[in-house]
C-alpha cells in the first residue's frame, strides 16, 4: 500500500463528488431537512425525537455511504477505469483507503450539517459528549462505505446497485431500533438484530445519550461497527480482480 | 543476436466461458517496434491485448512482457494500457483525468498538460470528459497512457471514429514513440492503417493467420493491398480444410 497514491486516489474521487453540485448539495441539506421534519413531526414528545433524530443522524450517512460508493464502484467496474487503474501501481488497498477517506469526508460534512441543525436549533439533546456522536457516525458512515463496496462486486447495473438498498440498508434500519425498541421485538428478531451491525452503532448513541460520561459499553459497541467495517472491507477488496475473464 | 523480444507469447490459451478464444497462439515482439494486431470483431484482438496486459485470465501458455510474466508488479509503471472505450472519469476536467493518471506514476502537472497538448486537447482541457465527442473522449485516454511514457503502450483500437487528419497524427507518433525505443501493440480492424506498421498479426478465429512484415505478407500471398491479401490467406485456409 502506498500513501501516496492513497491520497491521490482520494482526491481524485473527492473531485469527481465535487463537480456534481446537485448531488453535493442533496448530500449537505437532505438529512438536516428530514431531521427537521422529524422534529416537527414529533413536537409533542421531544424525549422521543432526543432517540429518533439521533440515530437519523448516524442512519443518514450510512444510508448515504452504501448508495455513492456501490454507484462510483459499479462505474468504475462498467466504465473499464477499474482494469485501467490495476494496470497501474495503484494497489487495491490504495483504491479502498482512498474511497473510505473522500466520501469519508463526505459523509463528516453531512453529519456536521445535520447534527448541527439538531443539536443547536431542533433542540436534540444527549447527555454525554457531541464529539462521541459525531465519531459514531463516521464509523457507522463506514461501514456504509464497506458494505457499498462488497455489494457493487454484485449488481451489472446501476438499476441493480439501487435495488440492493431494501436487501442491505432496510432490514438493518427496521431491526437496529430505530422505527421499534430491539428489545420489544420477538426473540427470533432480536437474535436477527443482535447479528447486523447496524444495531451496534444504535447501541452505542443510546449509551452516549443516558451518559454524561463516555461508557466503555460504548466503546465495546463501537468496537463491534469497526469490525464490521475491517470484514466488509476486507470482503470488498477481494472482489476488486486483476484479472477477470 | 538479436535483441530479446518486448513482449513473448508462447502457446497461449484464453477460454471464456467454455468458449474457447484464443487457441494456443506465440509470437514474439521486438523492442522499439510498432505491431498491428489486425482482424475482425470477435476475433480475439481485446482479449490477446488482456493477456498482454495481464488483465485477462488466461488457461494456458505464458506471457512475458519486459522479461517479467504479464501483469507483474514492475511492470505497473513501464507498461501502459488503452482501452477499447475511453477508460476515463466522465465527471472530471480533461485535465484531472490525465493529471491523476499522471500523479500515480509520480509526474506532475506540467507533464499531464504536454500529453494533452500532444493529443491535440489542449484547446479542451477544461470540458468535462462525459462532454467531449466520442474521438476526443479516446484521446484524452490516449493522453492518460502517453503520459508516463512508457516502455510498452499496448493499444485497442484507437483510431475507431477518429478524424483522418487526427490519425494520421497519431500514427506520425507512435511512429515517433517507437524511434525512441517504445514497443507498441496497436488493435485495429481498419486494414490501412496496417502499412503503419513493421509487423502485423492477423489474428481470426482465436489464431494467428499470419505473422510478419506488411511487404513480405503482400509478396507471398501475390496481392497489391493487405485488405486482399488477408482475403488471400482466410480462402486459403478455407480451401484447406
Amino acid at each position: 500500500m502506498s500513501l501516496r497514491i492513497t491520497f491521490i486516489t482520494a482526491g481524485r474521487i473527492l473531485r469527481q463528488l465535487l463537480n456534481d453540485h446537485r448531488t453535493v448539495g442533496l448530500i449537505l441539506a437532505v438529512p438536516a431537512l428530514i431531521i427537521a421534519l422529524i422534529s416537527a413531526i414529533m413536537d409533542d414528545a421531544p424525549q422521543v425525537f432526543d432517540k429518533t433524530g439521533l440515530i437519523l443522524l448516524a442512519a443518514f450517512p450510512f444510508m448515504l455511504m452504501f448508495m455513492i460508493t456501490s454507484i462510483t464502484l459499479l462505474r468504475e467496474r462498467t466504465g473499464g477505469t477499474l482494469e485501467r487503474l490495476m494496470t497501474t501501481p495503484t494497489g487495491k488497498l490504495d483504491l479502498v483507503v482512498g474511497y473510505a477517506l473522500a466520501f469519508g469526508t463526505a459523509a463528516a460534512a453531512q453529519t456536521a450539517v445535520a447534527a448541527g441543525v439538531a443539536f443547536l436549533w431542533l433542540g436534540l439533546d444527549t447527555a454525554g459528549p457531541t464529539w462521541a456522536v459525531f465519531l459514531i457516525c463516521i464509523v457507522t458512515s463506514l461501514f456504509g462505505m464497506a458494505l457499498g463496496l462488497f455489494v457493487s462486486a454484485f449488481a451489472t447495473t446501476e438499476f441493480q446497485a439501487i435495488q440492493f438498498m431494501p436487501v442491505f440498508v432496510v432490514p438493518q434500519l427496521f431491526l437496529c431500533g430505530l422505527i421499534w425498541p430491539a428489545d420489544q421485538m420477538a426473540g427470533w428478531l432480536q437474535g436477527v438484530s443482535d447479528a447486523l451491525p447496524l444495531t451496534y452503532a444504535v447501541k452505542a448513541l443510546a449509551e452516549v445519550q443516558a451518559h454524561t460520561e463516555v461508557t466503555s459499553d460504548m466503546w465495546a459497541d463501537l468496537a463491534v461497527v469497526l469490525g464490521a467495517v475491517v470484514v466488509a472491507t476486507v470482503l470488498g477488496a477481494a472482489t476488486l480482480r486483476r484479472r477477470t475473464d | 543476436m538479436p535483441p530479446a523480444p518486448a513482449i513473448a507469447v508462447a502457446d497461449l490459451v484464453v477460454d471464456r466461458g467454455k468458449k474457447p478464444v484464443l487457441k494456443s497462439v506465440s509470437t514474439e515482439i521486438a523492442p522499439g517496434t510498432v505491431t498491428g494486431l489486425l482482424g475482425p470483431s470477435g476475433s480475439g484482438k481485446t482479449t490477446f491485448i488482456r493477456a498482454v496486459v495481464g488483465t485477462q485470465k488466461v488457461k494456458g501458455g505464458t506471457v512475458t512482457v519486459l522479461g517479467e510474466p504479464a501483469g507483474a508488479k514492475p511492470l505497473r509503471g513501464r507498461v501502459a494500457y488503452v482501452t477499447q472505450d475511453a477508460s476515463i472519469y466522465r465527471d472530471l476536467s480533461v485535465k484531472a483525468n490525465v493529471a491523476y493518471f499522471a500523479a500515480l506514476y509520480g509526474r506532475d502537472r506540467h507533464e499531464a498538460m504536454r500529453a494533452i497538448e500532444r493529443v491535440g486537447m489542449g484547446d479542451h482541457a477544461d470540458k468535462l470528459a462525459g462532454n467531449l465527442s466520442g474521438g476526443q473522449k479516446t484521446r484524452t485516454s490516449l493522453a492518460c497512457a502517453l503520459v508516463i511514457e512508457p516502455e510498452v503502450l499496448v493499444l485497442d483500437e484507437p483510431t475507431v471514429g477518429l478524424d483522418p487528419v487526427i490519425r494520421e497524427e497519431l500514427w506520425d507518433q507512435f511512429r515517433a514513440l517507437a524511434a525512441g525505443g517504445a514497443t507498441l501493440l496497436v488493435s485495429s480492424h481498419v486494414m490501412d492503417e496496417a502499412d503503419r506498421c513493421d509487423r502485423l498479426l492477423l489474428l481470426r478465429e482465436g489464431q494467428f493467420i499470419a505473422d510478419d512484415t506488411p511487404a513480405a505478407l503482400r509478396e507471398s500471398t501475390g496481392t497489391a493491398n493487405l485488405e486482399a491479401a488477408f482475403l488471400h490467406l482466410i480462402r486459403e485456409l478455407e480451401g484447406a480444410r
